[in-house]
């Protein structure tokens, strides 16, 4: 039997991100601890305490690359911490940014540490080509060829396809399992649920209006802060968004999955970004000694898994036992941050929890759980709009509920995503 | 800085070999079982090794013992910590006369040939920088390892020497010529691996392996370097005439030889007898002892000692590791980049993002100037914090404002700055034409508010004005200086005086320059008489460079403030600012600066006077500044105006110009003027206090 019952409680006290900056076909200006310092140093810069408060550096990072191994202990030392602040890096895929939080979570929970900075950071337009192995054994006959002879026969060896890299990220977002890239395991379930083209890019462009209305209202102040690079460019909102997305452009775009009759299209599916995020969590008695003011409370958290070829049901997975564990229906989760992976993905997650038939047998509920409305949805727009940097994604998620319930009086949330490879996370915040 | 574990480690000792010991004098000497003598260079009473005559004397009766019984080798390395040497002991140098000055290089002469004459291998182990007379020891001998970070130069040029204890032909003899008298001429630093590159050092090591890098010299495992070709080619007196002419021409550019007499005098050497090692050697003594009377020479040593004087303001700690700077204009980004470069956290405020964003840019510029690795330039980029919120206040030790040049935009930042700023921080203001004494009822902690005047640009400009009004506390006058120490800069401590002391001398000479166009004398005309004078550039330039808005704002604010009339403000000055033509920044000024600096030579003439109309107003003002205690000494006023104005330095300062020329005959010259041209030249009553 699962619990969260603990007599300590953890809280997220703080947390800011940088602005979501889409991949433009070569690498962006920020490795991804670069954006880890650039979310992390005004974050540090605005708290009461000094870094020596902070226990503990963990980071969420999918797409490592190589002058930055361990991005957690490279990011604490250059964001000041000192040469004696542990710091580890996490790695779930697309829950990586949310799995740090929830470390730190259990962490203060255990008692053992009182203050943790929990990040996710990812620079996807920094992916490596990768040589193909083939390739890679012809170079090493190459290097070991001593003479003239050798060098020639090895020579002979260079076939046309070894200068045709494999773009690592293309690889990153297949699954090894089912061979199924992410897109496909959407398609699978907008297929099963019944998800029709029109409804997911009806989805996709509420999610750009609706981040570009909080763009508008400064509902992002403070949770999204300037970035700059060393070229004199500052960089101060999420810039995949499109605030003029309409039904008609995203109709022409053709499915980039499975042509020619797939439903998923570069329009309705989530944008390939780079972005870091940090939260703050504290314990009751660091936010006593700091005089702190908690954001929200973190209550309970879930990591689930299923079938790699529908990942995309990873929240339903994660989040229903939390409801179950708390006793809340759909109506007592005041609001709701399910990351947006593909617009048909989170409309299967929503009509599997519409339909009673699959709550029941699948999630050993009496009925149906019920419609999320989708007012209390990503109410700020989504992985669709933002951008879905891998590694930050479920930070952002958590950083964002706390911060929208706060501005909604929500007393009660859930941030929940799918991840590759058939993984669901979820937790969930109460208003303090 | 090192936490527990390093700060423990980091005892670990330098090699000696055997000569581990501290002996009684500057050297110490033991032999090893492996029959290698190490030679260790430990001055007393110092930190680090200079080379005194002393010194000298005590290295030749170790060389006694040592050609008594040769060892298998000998090392020669120095025990501080710091460095190898930072050469020759300059205080020195003013005691010894023309004769006494050949005799005394002759001996030392003696005593580094008597190494290179050693039979046995000779290494120096350099590490840290071998300067002058230290870097010609380790020329005499055979082998040279550099352990990481070495550094090699001949400084001598910037004290109007050159070197004198057998440099120019051990060095033109060892490496390509032409690079030996690059580095000799200019004076500039090879680090460890343009040294290897150059051929000055045989091998590079870290610390660790200096014992096993000996043993592999010793063991004849190390090949020594050798000149090429080419370098061979300047054996024929046609080849060196050919360069020595494109020397001569590259040397007249930035020293002209009558007001600089060395390099042209070194030039000369090499030319005349560097095909002659003996002849070389003799001229060298000859030349190096009449370098050393020259008026050059001896104002340039004087600077040095300015300079030292200005350090010693900065004594102490500033107990500043956070630099919060408030606005990204011109000023503000340049402070707080070069802040950050020099290992401070900074925040950067300003309420647009793209001025924060261009001040990103200019520290990676300035970083690249400065030739920073890539990790010591994103370093300095993660301390370099753009802070549009300002959450930086809360937390910095020291705020900086650099906001435009108005009292209520200044009270208004004041305002929210006292809310803000921790308990016992620092508020300064880089104001260059504002009076402190009048800001200061603007903010909350007059005793911590003062001037932090920096000069533009930052990068360059080494003087700082550290200003205090009559309520500044003294400690947070030490704390500020501490501070320009502690960010390479001089600091030059001043009372709070319309346009401080540098701002104070130099309008009237730029202002006269105006009054001089208004008359019809060209810029060009102008210019050039300063420049001759030695100035690095003329009133006009300067005008241009610093910002004609900037120099409008300073002219008008000491317009009536001052006792003296000022010349008035020259209406082409304001039309070329309503137009925004405000010099170097926004492309043109009174020059063109679009294509690069403006070279204003000319061959026309001005009026007999003009140099003395633009100079001696100048000389007035400091005078005016030292009777009404604006400047502590003639001293610092000299240090101040020569690295902030660059005020010639052959010239020793302005001050000491005052000296050298006679204060009856430049009072005298200052009525003429006074009586001709108006009462801004009448002089000031200081004149009478100099005695």
């Amino acid at each position: 039997m699962k619990t969260a019952k603990s007599d300590r409680l953890a809280y997220l006290v703080d947390g800011a991100r940088t602005p979501f900056l889409k991949a433009r076909g070569k690498p962006g200006p920020f490795t991804p601890v670069d954006l880890a310092v650039q979310a992390g140093r005004p974050l540090l810069l605005r708290q009461p305490f000094g870094p020596q408060a902070i226990d503990l550096v963990i980071l969420g990072c999918v797409n490592v690359i190589q002058d930055e191994m361990n991005p957690a202990r490279v990011a604490a030392l250059r964001l000041g911490l000192g040469e004696e602040m542990v710091a580890f890096t996490m790695q779930i895929n697309c829950g990586s940014g949310m799995q740090s939080i929830d470390t730190a979570y259990r962490y203060i929970r255990d008692g053992s540490h009182q203050m943790i900075l929990a990040g996710g950071a990812e620079a996807l337009s920094h992916a490596p080509l990768v040589l193909r192995q083939s390739a890679v054994e012809w170079f090493g006959n190459m290097a070991k060829a001593k003479d003239p002879l050798a060098t020639a026969r090895a020579m002979a060896g260079l076939r046309p396809e070894f200068f045709k890299p494999i773009i690592g990220l293309e690889r990153g977002l297949t699954d090894p399992i089912t061979e199924l890239n992410m897109g496909q395991t959407a398609e699978v379930l907008a297929h099963r649920f019944d998800i029709d083209r029109k409804t997911a890019d009806a989805y996709a462009m509420d999610s750009h209006h609706r981040l570009a209305e909080a763009q508008r209202q400064g509902h992002l102040k403070g949770e999204v802060l300037p970035v700059f690079d060393r070229d004199g460019n500052a960089y101060d909102q999420d810039d995949g968004v499109r605030p003029d997305s309409d039904m008609d452009s995203l109709a022409k775009l053709d499915p980039v999955f499975e042509r020619p009759y797939g439903k998923l299209t570069a329009g309705n599916s989530s944008q390939i970004t780079d972005g870091a995020s940090w939260v703050i969590l504290a314990s009751e008695a660091a936010v006593e000694e700091h005089g702190l003011t908690p954001l929200a409370r973190i209550v309970d958290s879930e990591w689930a898994a299923l079938d790699p070829s529908i990942m995309g049901l990873g929240p339903v997975m994660a989040a229903t036992p939390i409801t179950k564990r708390q006793g809340l229906s759909v109506e007592d989760v005041g609001l709701w941050e399910i990351n947006e992976a593909f617009a048909a993905q989170v409309l299967a997650c929503l009509a599997a929890w519409g339909d009673e038939a699959f709550c029941k047998t699948v999630l050993g509920l009496n009925g149906a759980f019920g419609r999320i409305d989708r007012g209390r949805l990503n109410v700020d727009g989504g992985a669709i709009s933002l951008g879905h940097p891998v590694g930050t994604s479920g930070n952002r998620i958590v950083l964002h509920l706390a911060n929208a319930m706060k501005r909604n009086g929500a007393k009660t949330g859930i941030a929940t995503e799918c991840i590759g490879g058939g993984l669901g996370g979820a937790m969930m915040l109460e208003a303090v | 800085m090192p936490g527990k574990v390093l700060k423990h480690l980091e005892a670990t000792e330098m090699e000696f070999g055997p000569a581990t010991q501290a002996g009684q004098g500057h050297w110490r000497l033991a032999r090893g079982e492996d029959g290698i003598a190490w030679l260790v260079f430990d001055r007393k009473d110092s930190t680090t090794n200079t080379v005194s005559q002393e010194v000298i004397r005590e290295l030749d009766r170790h060389l006694a013992t040592l050609e008594k019984d040769v060892p298998e080798a000998l090392v020669i390395r120095s025990a501080k910590r710091v460095g190898f040497a930072a050469g020759a002991d300059i205080s020195g140098f003013d005691e010894i006369s023309d004769d006494g000055a050949a005799k005394l290089l002759q001996q030392g002469h003696g005593v580094l040939d008597r190494i290179a004459a050693l039979t046995c291998p000779t290494i120096c182990v350099v590490h840290g920088a071998a300067l002058g007379a230290g870097f010609e020891i380790a020329l005499a001998c055979d082998y040279r390892i550099a352990v990481e970070g070495a550094s090699f130069a001949f400084p001598e040029v910037m004290l109007g020497l050159h070197p004198g204890l057998g440099g120019t032909l051990r060095l033109t003899g060892l490496i390509d010529p032409v690079e030996a008298m690059t580095l000799m001429l200019t004076g500039k630093t090879a680090h460890t691996k343009k040294a290897k590159e150059l051929g000055i050092v045989d091998l590079i090591c870290p610390e660790r392996h200096v014992p096993a890098a000996v043993r592999a010299v010793v063991a004849g495992k190390v090949e020594k370097h050798e000149q090429g070709l080419i370098s061979n080619s300047y054996r024929l007196r046609a080849a060196r005439s050919f360069a020595a002419r494109q020397m001569r021409s590259k040397a007249a550019e930035n020293a002209p030889e009558k007001h600089y007499p060395a390099p042209h005098a070194l030039i000369a050497l090499w030319e005349d007898h560097g095909d002659d090692r003996e002849a070389m050697q003799e001229a060298e003594i000859a030349s190096f002892a009449r370098l050393l009377d020259t008026e050059t020479s001896k104002n340039l040593r004087r600077v040095f000692f300015l300079r030292q004087g200005l350090k010693d303001n900065a004594k102490g700690e500033d107990e500043i590791t956070h630099v919060h700077v408030v606005g990204a204009g011109a000023m503000g980004r340049e402070i707080a980049a070069w802040v950050a470069i020099k290992g401070k956290k900074v925040t950067l405020g300003d309420l647009e993002l793209g001025p924060l964003a261009q001040a990103v840019k200019q520290a990676k510029t300035i970083c690249e100037a400065q030739h920073l690795s890539g990790i010591e330039t994103r370093n300095a980029l993660d301390r370099l914090i753009p802070d549009p919120e300002g959450y930086g206040v809360a937390q910095a030790d020291l705020v900086i404002e650099a906001v435009p040049e108005s009292p209520d935009l200044k009270g208004d930042i004041y305002a929210d700055l006292g809310k803000r700023m921790k308990a016992g921080a620092i508020l300064a203001s880089n104001t260059s034409s504002l009076e402190l004494t009048e800001l200061a009822g603007k903010v909350r902690a007059p005793t911590r508010f003062a001037g932090l005047h920096f000069f533009n640009p930052v990068s360059k400009m080494q003087l700082v004005e550290v200003v205090a009004h009559p309520k500044t506390s003294k400690v947070v006058v030490d704390r500020l200086a501490a501070f320009c120490g502690s960010i390479n800069r001089l600091p030059a401590l001043v009372q709070d005086y319309p346009g401080f002391l540098v701002n104070r001398a130099l309008t009237p000479y730029l202002m006269e320059a105006m009054v001089l166009m208004d008359e019809g004398v060209t810029k060009e005309v102008i210019d050039s008489a300063a420049t001759e004078f030695g100035m690095p550039m003329g009133p006009v330039a300067l005008a241009d460079q610093v910002g004609l808005d900037i120099c409008l704002d300073v002219a008008e604010s000491l317009r009536g403030k001052l006792e003296k009339p000022m010349a008035d403000i020259s209406d082409s000055l304001r039309e070329k600012v309503e137009a925004g033509q405000t010099g170097r920044k926004s492309g043109s000024g009174f020059y063109e600066w679009k294509d690069g600096t403006p070279e204003p030579d000319t061959e026309g003439t001005g009026p007999a006077d003009l140099t003395d109309r633009l100079i001696l107003p100048m000389l007035d003002a400091c005078v005016e500044c030292l009777r009404r205690d604006v400047a502590r000494t003639e001293n610092e006023i000299d240090g101040a105006m020569i690295f902030a104005t660059g005020f010639p330095p052959f010239r020793g300062g302005p001050m000491h110009y005052v000296r050298t020329r006679g204060i009856g005959e430049i009072k005298g010259r200052l009525t003429e003027l006074a009586d001709t041209l108006g009462p801004r030249f009448t002089p000031d009553r200081g004149w009478d206090d100099l005695g």
